[in-house]
C-alpha cells in the first residue's frame, strides 16, 4: 500500500514535468501559427503542417536528418544541463563548441599520420579537450576568485570566435572560400551504414556517441559520488560546504565537463562529411545558445535534453520545408524562441498543474 | 462571565488535516490567558482564524457579545484585535516611527504628516515605558526594541484584544521579565491579551488562566494559580514530562577539545568579532556557551568546525593540532557539528531524507564502491535513522527533506551526527523553534552523548536550557569569555548580569585587561 503512495508521486512529477514541457510547446507552435498568419494567412495553415510534420514529411531521409540536426543540440544542452544541475549557468557553451569543433578539423586536416578509425576518434578527443580547456578557464575563474562564470563564459565566447577565426587563416584557410580546408576522409566519422539505411548522406554515428554521452551523463549524475557532490554544491553552497565537500574543485571538474561536452558538440558535427566547413565569420556559434534552449526545455535531465534536441531538430528541419510555402525559415527560431519562452515558465505550468491535479482530488473526496 | 473574546466550536482543516478540532476558547476581560501546546497543536493557526488570516470550516467568533465575522486583519483590526508575530512584520529600512505609522499614515495634499503620529507614539512609549528611539532604522534596533515597536503599532491602532504569538523566544532573560511586566501594566488598564507560548515558567509567572490544546483538540481551560506545572505539561503532551534532567555528577576526564587564544575578525566590519578565547571541552562533560544572541558565539563554534576561518590561535581535539585542517578531516577525526541555521547549513533541503543521512559519509566504502553509490546500503541505513530516532515524514526515507517539519528535521540532524559516533559534538540552539517533546527527546539524546564519556559543545540562548543541562557555563560577551560559572551555584539572575556584560568572572576581569 505505502509503496504503491510512492510511486504515484514519483509519477505525478515525472508526468507533470512532462505535461508542462508540452504546454511550452503547444503554446510556442500557437504563436508561431499566428506569425504564419499574419505574414501570409493564405499559406499558413500548410505552412504550420510542414513545421509540425518537421522531419516526418521527407520519410526516413527526414528523420535521418532530424538525428544529425539533434547530435551537436543534444550536446550542447547537456553541456548546459549538467552545469545547471551543479548550480552554474553554463552561457560559454558557443564557445567550447567553437573550439572543440576547430581542434576536431586541424586534427583531421594535419595529423594525416594517424591511420584508419584512430584518425576521428583522436580528433574528436582533441575536441573534448579543447571544449575542456575553455571550461576550465571560467571555472577556475569563479572558484578561486568568485567571478560569476556567466560573465567570463561569455567572454570566452568572444575570445574563443576570433581565436579560432585567427587559428583558421593561419593554419587551415582555403583562401578561395574563407573556410577551412576539408578534412581527411579517415577524420570523418563513420556511417556504419546509417547512410543507407535513413538513405540521408549527413547521417552518422555521431548520433549514438550523443546518446551515449546522454546515458553517462545520467549515470554520472544520479548513481555516483561525483554527482552526489556536484548536486549538493549545486543545491546549496553552505550545506555541501558543512558536509565537508570540497566546492572549489566541483565548481571546476563541473565547468570542465561542460565544456568538453559542447566541444565534443563542435567536434561530432564538423567531421560529419555533410560539407560543413568552419566559417571565418565574426558570428558566435548559435548551437551553443540552441543548447540553452534544449536545456531548459529538457529541465537539465540528460533524458529530458536528449527528446528536446530531437524535438528542436525535428521543427527546425520543417523550417526548411516551411520555405516551398514561401515563408523564411527564421519562423522556425521565433518559434522555438517562442517555445523557450514558455519554457522558462515551466515551473508556473508545474505549479498550475499541480494546483489544478489537488483541487481535482479535493473535489473527488468531496463527492 | 464579562468575555470579550468568545471562539466557539471551530474547525479549520487543511486538506484532509484538521489543524484545530472543534476549539472553544473563551477570553475575559482585562485577563492574560495563555493558549498552550506543542508545535503544531494549532495555537497559532487559532489565532489566525482570530486575526482574520484563516476563514474556519466550522464554528462562530463572538467578540464583546456580538458575532461577528473576520475575512482578514483589517476586519480585526476594526474589532480591536492585534497581534504580534513569532517572526515580526516589519519593514527593515524604515525607521521606527514609519513602522508603527504604516497603514494608518495621515496625509494633507498627499504629503506625510508625521507630527501628530510622532506625538501619539511618544505618548504611548511614556505611558507603557515602551522605550523606543523613533527615528531609529529596524535594522539596526535589538530584537526586543523591534518587539516593542510592534506592541506599539497596536496600541497606536488602539487595539484592545492583543495577541501575543510566542513573544518569548527571541528575548533575553531580562527582556522577558521586561516583557512580562508591559503586559500586566496592559491588562491594568483593561486590555485583554491571548499569550501563545509552550514555555510553562512564562505562563506561571504572567497568565491568569490557561488554555491547552494537543494536537488541533481542544483539552481543558485551567487557573494557572491552582494548577502545577506538571499538570500543565502533562495535558499539553498527554504523558508525564519530567523537568529534572537526572543525571549523574561529571567525571571531570581529559579534555577533548581545546581552543587556545582563538581570534576571528569580520571580513567586511574588520571587528574582532571572537577575541582572544581560550576553554577545552572534557571527556563526559556538557559544557555551555552561554550568551545573547550575536556576542561571537555563532563564530566561535563556526571557527572549529572550519566553517569560517579563523585569524589566529590553535584548536586541538584529543591533543592533536587541526587548526588548519580541512572540514572533512575534521568530521573523520570526530567533531559532530549540529549547525546553527539547520537549514541553510545542516541539510541539502531538495534532497531526500536518504541523501541527506550520508551528507558527511557519503564517500564512505559502506556507501559506495568505485565511486558509485550503493543506494541500497544508503536507504538501509536511512531507515535505520528514522526507526532507531523516531523521524518521521510522509514518505519515509524518499522524502524531501524541504517538506519535513522543523522539529523532524533536526531530528535527522542529530540522529546523522550522533550516529557517526563522534567524540565531541558542538550543538548550537539545537532546540530552537521545537516542541517540548522534541527537546526533551535531544536533551536526552546530548545526555547520553555525555554518559558515554563523550564531549559536549552546546551553544544556548535558552537559560534554562543552559541552567538544566550543562555541567559547566562559559558566558560570552562581545567576543570575549567573560565568567566561568557552575550551574549548580548560580542563578539564572546572575547568569543575566553576566550576559549583559555587567559582572565579569574575576580570572577573566585580570585575562581581558592584561
Amino acid at each position: 500500500m505505502k509503496s504503491k503512495a510512492k510511486l504515484n508521486i514519483t509519477n505525478l512529477n515525472w508526468g507533470v514535468s512532462f505535461l508542462s514541457a508540452v504546454m511550452a510547446i503547444a503554446i510556442g507552435l500557437l504563436f508561431g501559427l499566428v506569425i504564419l498568419l499574419i505574414s501570409n494567412a493564405s499559406e499558413a495553415l500548410s505552412g504550420f503542417a510542414a513545421i509540425v510534420q518537421g522531419g516526418f514529411a521527407d520519410g526516413a531521409k527526414g528523420i535521418g536528418d532530424v538525428l544529425y540536426n539533434a547530435t551537436p543540440i543534444i550536446m550542447t544542452g547537456l553541456s548546459v544541463g549538467f552545469a545547471f544541475k551543479t548550480g552554474l549557468f553554463n552561457i560559454g557553451s558557443s564557445g567550447q563548441f567553437t573550439m572543440g569543433a576547430f581542434a576536431a578539423v586541424y586534427v583531421g586536416i594535419k595529423w594525416t599520420f594517424l591511420s584508419g578509425s584512430s584518425h576521428w576518434i583522436v580528433a574528436l578527443l582533441a575536441a573534448c579537450i579543447a571544449g575542456a580547456l575553455w571550461g576550465l578557464l571560467p571555472g577556475i575563474l569563479k572558484a578561486v576568485a568568485n567571478v560569476h562564470e556567466v560573465i567570463s563564459s561569455i567572454m570566452m565566447n568572444y575570445i574563443g570566435m576570433y581565436f579560432v577565426n585567427m587559428l583558421i587563416v593561419s593554419n587551415i584557410h582555403d583562401k578561395i572560400k574563407n573556410q577551412s580546408l576539408p578534412v581527411s576522409k579517415t577524420a570523418i566519422i563513420p556511417k556504419a551504414g546509417l547512410d543507407k539505411v535513413f538513405g540521408s548522406q549527413n547521417i552518422n554515428i555521431g548520433i549514438l556517441i550523443a546518446v551515449l554521452m546522454v546515458v553517462i551523463i545520467y549515470f554520472l549524475i544520479n548513481k555516483t559520488t561525483f554527482g552526489y557532490e556536484l548536486k549538493a554544491c549545486g543545491y546549496s553552497k553552505d550545506a555541501s560546504k558543512y558536509a565537508g565537500i570540497n566546492a572549489k574543485r566541483n565548481i571546476i571538474l563541473s565547468m570542465v565537463i561542460a565544456g568538453a561536452l559542447s566541444g565534443l558538440g563542435g567536434g561530432l558535427l564538423y567531421l560529419a562529411g555533410s560539407g560543413k566547413y568552419l566559417q571565418v565569420v565574426d558570428i558566435l556559434a548559435p548551437q551553443g545558445f540552441n543548447g540553452i534552449s534544449v536545456a531548459l526545455l529538457g529541465m537539465s535531465n540528460p533524458i529530458g535534453i536528449l527528446f528536446a534536441g530531437l524535438f528542436i531538430a525535428h521543427i527546425t528541419v520543417g523550417g526548411v520545408n516551411l520555405q516551398l510555402y514561401s515563408f523564411a525559415p527564421e519562423v522556425i527560431d521565433i518559434i522555438i524562441a517562442a517555445i523557450i519562452y514558455c519554457g522558462a515558465f515551466a515551473l508556473l505550468f508545474k505549479n498550475i498543474i499541480f494546483k489544478f491535479s489537488k483541487r481535482k482530488e479535493k473535489e473527488g473526496e468531496g463527492i | 462571565m464579562d468575555y470579550v473574546i468568545e471562539m466557539n466550536k471551530i474547525t479549520k482543516t487543511f486538506g484532509d488535516f484538521k489543524a484545530v478540532d472543534d476549539v472553544t476558547l473563551k477570553v475575559e476581560r482585562g485577563e492574560i490567558h495563555a493558549l498552550l501546546g506543542e508545535n503544531g497543536a494549532g495555537k497559532s493557526t487559532l489565532m489566525s482564524v482570530l486575526f482574520g488570516l484563516y476563514t474556519p470550516e466550522a464554528g462562530e467568533i463572538i467578540i464583546d457579545k456580538k458575532k461577528v465575522k473576520i475575512n482578514n486583519p483589517n476586519d480585526a483590526n476594526d474589532l480591536g484585535i492585534g497581534m504580534v508575530h513569532q517572526h515580526f512584520k516589519l519593514v527593515h529600512n524604515f525607521t521606527v516611527l514609519e513602522s508603527i505609522v504604516l497603514g494608518m499614515e495621515d496625509t494633507k495634499n498627499g504629503f506625510l504628516k508625521m507630527d501628530e503620529a510622532r506625538k501619539k507614539v511618544e505618548k504611548l512609549s511614556d505611558r507603557y515605558k515602551l522605550k523606543i528611539d523613533p527615528d531609529a532604522q529596524i535594522s539596526d534596533i535589538t530584537v526586543g526594541m523591534q518587539q516593542r515597536v510592534e506592541i506599539l503599532k497596536m496600541l497606536y491602532r488602539d487595539n484592545d484584544i492583543l495577541i501575543f504569538d510566542e513573544p518569548t523566544a527571541v528575548l533575553t532573560q531580562q527582556e522577558i521579565e521586561e516583557l512580562m511586566k508591559i503586559m500586566r501594566e496592559l491588562t491594568e488598564e483593561g486590555k485583554s491579551i491571548v499569550f501563545i507560548t509552550h514555555k510553562l515558567n512564562e505562563i506561571k509567572e504572567a497568565a491568569d488562566r490557561c488554555t491547552v490544546l494537543r494536537k488541533g483538540k481542544y483539552i481543558g481551560t485551567v487557573d494557572v494559580k491552582t494548577t502545577s506545572k506538571e499538570q500543565m505539561s502533562e495535558m499539553m503532551v498527554g504523558r508525564k514530562v519530567s523537568f529534572i534532567i537526572e543525571k549523574s555528577d561529571a567525571k571531570n576526564l581529559s579534555p577533548v577539545l581545546e581552543v587556545k587564544n582563538m581570534t576571528i575578525t569580520n571580513k567586511f566590519t574588520k571587528k574582532n568579532v571572537v577575541k582572544n578565547v581560550s576553554f577545552n571541552v572534557k571527556k563526559g562533560e556538557i559544557l555551555c556557551i552561554a550568551g545573547i544572541d550575536g556576542n561571537g558565539q555563532s563564530e566561535l563554534v563556526q571557527g572549529i568546525t572550519g566553517l569560517m576561518a579563523i585569524n589566529s590561535g590553535h584548536i586541538f581535539l584529543n591533543g592533536k593540532d587541526i587548526t588548519k585542517k580541512s572540514i572533512r578531516h575534521k568530521c573523520i577525526e570526530g567533531i559532530a557539528h549540529i549547525p546553527e541555521d539547520r537549514q541553510r547549513y545542516g541539510l541539502v533541503l531538495d534532497y531526500s531524507l536518504k541523501e541527506n543521512a550520508v551528507l558527511q559519509t557519503y564517500y564512505q566504502p559502506c556507501f559506495q564502491k568505485n565511486g558509485i553509490i550503493k543506494f541500497d546500503a544508503v536507504r538501509d541505513y536511512a531507515k535505520k535513522l528514522i526507526s532507531q530516532y523516531d523521524i518521521r515524514s510522509s514518505q519515509d526515507e524518499d522524502s524531501i527533506v524541504r517538506g519535513m517539519s522543523g522539529g523532524n528535521q533536526q531530528k535527522l540532524i542529530v540522529a546523522r551526527e550522533i550516529d557517526r559516533n563522534p567524540e565531541i559534538v558542538i550543538a548550537v540552539q539545537p532546540t530552537r523553534g521545537l516542541d517540548v517533546g522534541a527537546i526533551e527527546y535531544i536533551h536526552h539524546q546530548l545526555l547520553s552523548q555525555r554518559e558515554d564519556g563523550k564531549a559536549v559543545l552546546l551553544v544556548s540562548f535558552d537559560l534554562d536550557e543552559v541552567m538544566n543541562v550543562s555541567d559547566r557555563i562559559l558566558v560570552m560577551f562581545e567576543g570575549e569569555i567573560v565568567g566561568d560559572l557552575n550551574p549548580k551555584n548560580t542563578t539564572v539572575q546572575e547568569l543575566g548580569l553576566f550576559m549583559s556584560g555587567s559582572k565579569r568572572s574575576e580570572s577573566y576581569e585580570i585575562k581581558s585587561k592584561a
